[in-house]
C-alpha cells in the first residue's frame, strides 16, 4: 500500500469536475455567490473589491475575500501578467474561503478575461468592458479573434458594455481630463454590481467623499459614475437571465463586526499581546513580500506600546529584536521564507540564551524567490527544524485572517512565559484575505503581566521557574543583577560558560523538555466539525482551514462519515492529538506543500495519514478537497452509496 | 539619577570569570584600562551593557562585572541597537574585532554608524583572525602569509577609520592597546559623545600576528611613527616634535616636512573637519606616521533621541485597544 499519496493538480481538477456544476444564476434568490473583479493593475480593482466587500458586510452576508495581484508593480497596460483581481465569496451561510468557481466575472480588458475565464462556471455571468476590447488590447492578451464576437462565450451570460463610453458621458459635467474621467470606470462597474446584488451605495458614497475630500471634482465624478452604473442596471434592457439577485442575510452571532485581513489581525494581536503582558514591544523587520504590510501596519500604531525598526537586513532585524528582549522589552521580527532562512542563526541564539522572541513567517511560494505574491505552506519543515543544533522552538499556525489576532496573542504569551523564541506561521493568503470578525471584548482578554526579576540576593542568571523551566528575565538597569549571557553553552547551575560534557547533555535535555512541557499549557485538540470518531479525519493546519471546513461540511451533507481537525499548535503538538487520530480509520492531510505536516503526524504517532498536496501558488478549492474525501471514502467499504448520491445530483 | 549610589572602583567591574586570552595578548591591557576607566565615568554599574560578537575580543563581556551579551558573529551592532532602542538610559558598548566588525558584520557596522545609534564601538584591530587560528583578516596587509593564504594574501586591506568616516560616523578615534593613558582618555571621550562613537584600538596578537604595530608602540621609535592628534594643536611628531604634517594644496594630499621653517604651513588639527579626518585616517605608509587620537567628532542628533522624540509625540494622546479594534467601518448584529 502506498501510504503517502500525492495528488497532482490535474488529478484534483478532474475529481473536482465530477462535482455537479450548480446553475446558480437561474434563480432569483441564491444561497451564496462568488464574484471576481479583474482588470489592469491601474484599473482600481482592489478598491472596487474592498468597497463591494464593505457593502456586502453591511448587507448582512457572511463573506471571505482574496486579492490576487501581480508581482510587477507597474506592468505594461493590457498585459496578462499585469492583471489584478479581487475575489469575494458571500452568502447566507458561513463562508470560510474566497470560493472555487466564479459565478460572476468582471473583466475590464481582454487580458483580464483570458486569465480568469477558466474559473467561471458554465452559465455564469460575465461583465466585460467591450470598449477595452480593441485590436491592440486583444493582441496584448494574445487573442487571435475577438472573443466577444466569435461565439466562444456562448455558454455564459454576457453583459458587454462599453463602460468607457458610459463613464465619459456620466462624468462629462465635471472638470476632468479624458484620462482622469476614465479612471472612474471602476466606480461605474461597482455601481452596476451593487445593483446586481441589491447592495446599498450610501456608505461607499460617504467613503468616496471622505477619500477625495481635498478634490471635490474627483469625488463628485466618482459618485456620479457609481450612480450611473447603478442606474444602468435599473434602466437598461439587459439580456435574458440577468437580473437582481437576492442573497438572504447570514445567521451570525450578535455582536459588533468588522472586516479584517490576516495582516491587520496579526498586528493588532501583537499590540494586544504587549498590552496584556504590560510590556513594550519592538518590531524589527526588513521589507519582503508578502510580510511587509505587517511592518507598515505597526509603523502606524506607535501610539500603543509598539516601536518599529526597519533594519538593514533580515539578520539585523532578528538581532535587534533579540537585543530589545535582552533589555526587557519583547522583540518581534517578521519575514517570509527566504528572510526567515537568514534569521536562523539569530533564532538559535535566542534559544541558547533563553530570551523571548516572536518570529512571524508569512509564507510564500518557494524555493528561493519562488512566487513572492503567491501563497504556500512550505516553510513548515524550516519552522520546526531549520536551525543548527538541537534547537526546539514552539511553532503556532493561524487558520483564518481573524484567527491571526488570537494566535499572535498566544505567541506573545508563550514567548514570555517560557523565555523562548516562538515561530508564528501565516501565509500570503491569510495576510491579504479578509473576513468579517466579531470584535472581541478587550476586557475579557486574559492578562499575563510580565514581572522582570529584581532580587539581587543569591541572583544567578540560571535561576528557573520550577514548573515552566523558564529562566529568569533579569534586565539591564536592575541593580545587583549584572550578569553575562551568550551563545556559548552555559552551566545549568551558574549560567557561566561551561564546556562540561554532562552539563551539555543536561542543558540539551532542558531545552527539549521546556518546549515539550508547553503541551500541558495549551488546549487539548478538538474536532472542529463532525464526530470525534469517524471513518475519515481531514487534518489541516494554517490557511487551509476555510476550504477544508466547507469541503467537510458538504461531504457530511452528502452523508459521508468525515470530521475536520485543525491544528494550531504544531510544536509542541496537543497532548491528546495522537489518541484522537487513533479514533479515525483514515486520515487525510491537505496542505500547500509536498507533505510536510503529514510526515510529522506519521513520525510522531505512527498513523497511516495520507497526503493531499497542492503547490500551485493558489489556495485549495473546496471541490478539490471534497473530491479527495469522496475518493478516500469510496475506497472504504460502505461508502459507495455516497458516490452514487453525487451522481444522481449531477 | 544616572549616577552610582556608591563610589565604585576597578574591582567592582571585574567579573569572577578567569580571563582566558593567550599570555601577552593586547586584550589584557585593554580590559584593565576599561575596568579602571569605568568608575571614572560615574555611571551606575547596572546601566553598563557590553555586547559582543564572536572572536577573541568578543570574550570581553564575560570579564566585565556589568550586563553582558556575547552574541553571534558580526551581529553585535544590530543587537546593541535593539538594546538601546528598548532602554536609552543604558550605556551600551559594542566590543568587536576586525573580522567580526568589518568582514562578517560589515553591513551592520555601516548602518549603525550612519544611523548614529548612541553606542561606544570598540574595535580591537589585530589584523588577523585569532580565534580560528590565524587566517588573514579584512585589515591584514596584502601579502600576509597565513594558513588560508600560504603564498601571501592578495586582498587589499580596508582601513576601519576611513570606512567608519565614509559611513557617516560622528565620532572616529584611534588608539593603542598598551597606551593606557591615551586609550583611557580616548574611550572616555567616546563615552561622552552623543551618538555612535567608533574607536579603533591597534591590538597586538602575540601568537598569529606578533609585532605588526611595533613601530607605533616601541617607545624608542614610536615618536617617529605616530602623531597624536589634539583638537586645536599643530600636527607635529618626532622625538623633539621636529616633523610636521602639511597639506599639499595642489594634490590635496598630506606631506611630512621639517617643522622648523614651515611654521605658517603646519596643519592644526580640527576634529570637526571631516575632510581632514579622512586624510588623517588614511595617513600611513613609507615616511608617514599614523594618526592616533580623536580624528573626528561631529554633532548630530542620535537615532535613539529622534526615536524617543517621535514616540513621545505620537503618544501624547493616549490610545485604547478598544478604539483601535472598533476603528473604521463596523456593523452590529442584534
Amino acid at each position: 500500500m502506498q501510504l503517502i499519496r500525492t495528488l497532482g493538480h490535474n488529478n484534483l481538477m478532474e475529481l473536482a469536475d465530477k462535482q455537479a456544476p450548480e446553475r446558480h444564476l437561474d434563480s432569483k434568490e441564491l444561497v451564496d455567490v462568488v464574484v471576481r473583479f479583474a482588470g489592469d493593475s491601474g484599473d482600481g480593482m482592489q478598491l472596487t473589491g474592498s468597497n463591494f466587500t464593505q457593502a456586502t458586510a453591511l448587507h448582512g452576508n457572511d463573506l471571505s475575500t482574496f486579492p490576487d495581484f501581480p508581482a510587477e508593480i507597474r506592468a505594461p497596460v493590457g498585459a496578462t501578467f499585469g492583471v489584478s483581481a479581487f475575489q469575494i465569496y458571500f452568502g447566507a451561510e458561513d463562508v470560510t474561503t474566497a470560493g472555487d468557481e466564479l459565478d460572476v466575472l468582471v473583466a475590464m480588458n481582454p487580458a483580464a478575461l483570458i486569465t480568469n475565464l477558466h474559473n467561471l462556471v458554465e452559465g455564469g455571468l460575465l461583465i466585460v468592458d467591450g470598449g477595452a476590447f480593441t485590436a491592440k488590447n486583444l493582441t496584448k492578451a494574445k487573442y487571435d479573434r475577438n472573443p466577444l464576437e466569435d461565439g466562444s462565450l456562448d455558454g455564459y451570460r454576457v453583459l458587454d458594455i462599453d463602460i468607457s463610453k458610459q463613464v465619459l458621458s456620466a462624468v462629462e459635467s465635471y472638470d476632468l481630463g479624458h484620462k482622469a474621467a476614465l479612471r472612474c470606470k471602476n466606480m461605474w462597474t461597482l455601481g452596476l454590481v451593487l445593483w446586481l446584488f441589491d447592495r446599498d451605495r450610501h456608505t461607499i458614497i460617504d467613503s468616496l467623499k471622505a477619500k477625495f475630500s481635498g478634490n471635490p471634482e474627483i469625488a463628485g465624478a466618482n459618485v456620479a459614475a457609481l450612480n450611473a452604473g447603478h442606474a444602468y442596471g435599473e434602466t437598461a434592457e439587459l439580456p435574458a437571465g440577468i437580473h437582481v439577485y437576492k442573497i438572504p442575510k447570514a445567521k451570525v452571532l450578535p455582536g459588533t463586526y468588522r472586516n479584517i485581513t490576516g495582516t491587520t489581525a496579526l498586528a493588532w494581536g501583537l499590540i494586544a499581546g504587549s498590552e496584556l503582558a504590560n510590556i513594550d514591544l519592538l518590531f524589527a523587520s526588513y521589507p519582503i513580500t508578502p510580510a511587509s504590510n505587517l511592518l507598515h501596519e505597526l509603523a502606524n500604531r506607535k501610539q500603543f506600546r509598539v516601536n518599529t525598526f526597519q533594519a538593514e537586513d533580515e539578520i539585523a532585524a532578528v538581532c535587534a529584536a533579540m537585543g530589545a528582549s535582552f533589555a526587557g522589552s519583547l522583540g518581534v521580527t517578521s519575514s517570509a521564507g527566504p528572510g526567515i532562512a537568514l534569521k536562523a542563526e539569530g533564532m538559535a541564539l535566542g534559544v541558547a540564551a533563553e530570551l523571548p522572541l516572536v518570529i512571524v513567517n508569512t509564507q510564500r511560494g518557494g524555493p528561493s524567490t519562488g512566487l513572492p505574491t503567491k501563497t504556500e505552506q512550505s516553510d513548515l519543515n524550516m519552522a520546526l527544524n531549520g536551525r543548527h543544533g538541537d534547537t526546539p522552538m514552539p511553532v503556532l499556525a493561524a487558520a483564518t485572517p481573524a484567527d491571526c489576532f488570537e494566535v499572535a496573542i498566544e505567541a506573545v504569551r508563550l514567548a514570555i512565559k517560557y523565555m523562548t523564541p516562538v515561530m508564528l506561521l501565516s501565509d500570503g493568503y491569510l495576510a491579504n484575505a479578509a473576513e468579517p470578525w466579531k470584535i472581541p471584548d478587550v476586557d475579557a482578554l486574559e492578562a499575563f503581566p510580565v514581572k522582570h526579576f529584581d532580587k539581587p540576593e543569591g541572583f544567578k542568571p540560571s535561576i528557573r521557574d520550577s514548573q515552566t523551566k523558564a529562566r529568569v528575565w533579569a534586565k539591564p538597569g536592575t541593580p545587583g543583577l549584572e550578569h553575562r549571557i551568550g551563545g556559548i553553552e552555559r552551566s545549568f547551575d551558574t549560567g557561566d560558560i561551561s564546556y562540561d560534557p554532562a552539563n551539555h547533555q543536561a542543558m540539551t535535555d532542558l531545552r527539549r523538555d521546556k518546549i515539550a512541557g508547553i503541551s500541558a499549557d495549551i488546549p487539548l485538540q478538538k474536532v472542529c466539525l463532525g464526530n470525534e470518531e469517524a471513518s475519515l479525519a481531514v487534518v489541516g493546519w494554517g490557511s487551509t482551514y476555510g476550504a477544508i471546513h466547507q469541503a467537510v461540511k458538504r461531504a457530511r451533507k452528502l452523508g459521508l462519515d468525515v470530521s475536520h481537525i485543525h491544528v494550531r499548535y504544531i510544536a509542541p503538538l496537543p497532548s491528546n492529538l495522537g489518541a484522537l487520530l487513533g479514533k479515525f480509520d483514515q486520515i487525510l492531510v491537505p496542505e500547500m506543500n509536498t507533505g510536510q505536516f503529514v510526515k510529522l503526524l506519521r513520525s510522531e504517532y505512527l498513523v497511516p495519514a495520507e497526503s493531499l498536496s497542492k503547490v500551485a501558488g493558489q489556495p485549495f478549492k473546496i471541490g478539490e478537497i471534497l473530491a479527495a474525501i469522496q475518493e478516500a471514502l469510496a475506497d472504504s467499504k460502505g461508502s459507495a452509496g455516497a458516490s452514487a448520491v453525487i451522481g444522481e445530483n449531477s | 539619577m544616572n549616577q552610582p549610589a556608591v563610589k565604585l572602583s576597578l574591582k567592582d567591574f571585574a567579573s569572577d570569570q578567569e580571563v582566558r586570552w593567550c599570555p601577552g595578548c593586547g586584550d589584557y591591557a585593554i580590559l584593565k584600562t576599561i575596568q579602571k576607566l569605568m568608575p571614572e565615568l560615574d555611571r551606575p554599574r547596572e546601566n553598563q551593557v557590553f555586547v559582543s560578537g564572536i572572536g577573541c575580543s568578543s570574550r570581553f563581556p564575560y570579564y566585565m562585572n556589568t550586563f553582558g551579551f556575547h552574541t553571534i558573529h558580526g551581529r553585535a551592532p544590530a543587537i546593541a541597537t535593539g538594546v538601546k532602542l528598548a532602554n536609552e538610559e543604558l550605556d551600551v558598548w559594542v566590543i568587536t574585532g576586525d573580522g567580526d566588525g568589518f568582514s562578517i558584520g560589515g553591513n551592520h557596522m555601516l548602518h549603525v554608524l550612519r544611523r548614529n545609534v548612541d553606542l561606544q564601538i570598540l574595535l580591537f584591530n589585530n589584523e588577523i583572525y585569532g580565534l580560528t587560528k590565524g587566517q588573514y583578516s579584512p585589515t591584514s596587509a596584502s601579502g600576509t602569509r597565513s594558513p588560508s593564504s600560504p603564498e601571501g594574501s592578495i586582498d587589499m586591506p580596508l582601513s576601519p577609520c576611513e570606512v567608519a568616516l565614509g559611513a557617516g560616523g560622528t565620532f572616529i578615534a584611534r588608539s593603542i592597546d598598551t597606551e593606557a593613558k591615551h586609550l583611557s582618555a580616548t574611550v572616555k571621550r567616546s563615552h561622552a559623545h552623543r551618538g555612535a562613537a567608533f574607536v579603533e584600538i591597534l591590538q597586538n596578537c602575540p601568537i598569529y600576528n606578533d609585532g605588526i604595530f611595533d613601530q607605533v608602540k616601541d617607545k624608542k621609535i614610536a615618536a617617529d611613527f605616530r602623531v597624536e592628534v589634539e583638537h586645536g594643536e599643530p600636527l607635529l611628531f618626532g622625538k623633539d616634535k621636529e616633523k610636521a604634517i602639511v597639506l599639499n594644496r595642489e594634490s590635496l594630499s598630506l606631506e611630512v616636512v621639517a617643522a622648523a621653517g614651515n611654521e605658517d604651513k603646519i596643519l592644526v588639527h580640527d576634529e570637526h573637519n571631516r575632510v581632514l579626518a579622512q586624510l588623517l585616517a588614511a595617513m600611513g605608509g613609507e615616511g608617514f606616521p599614523i594618526a592616533v587620537g580623536v580624528l573626528f567628532s561631529g554633532s548630530k542628533s542620535t537615532f535613539t533621541e529622534d526615536t524617543s522624540a517621535h514616540l513621545e509625540s505620537v503618544r501624547k494622546t493616549g490610545a485604547a485597544l478598544e478604539d483601535l479594534l472598533h476603528s473604521g467601518h463596523t456593523w452590529t448584529v442584534e
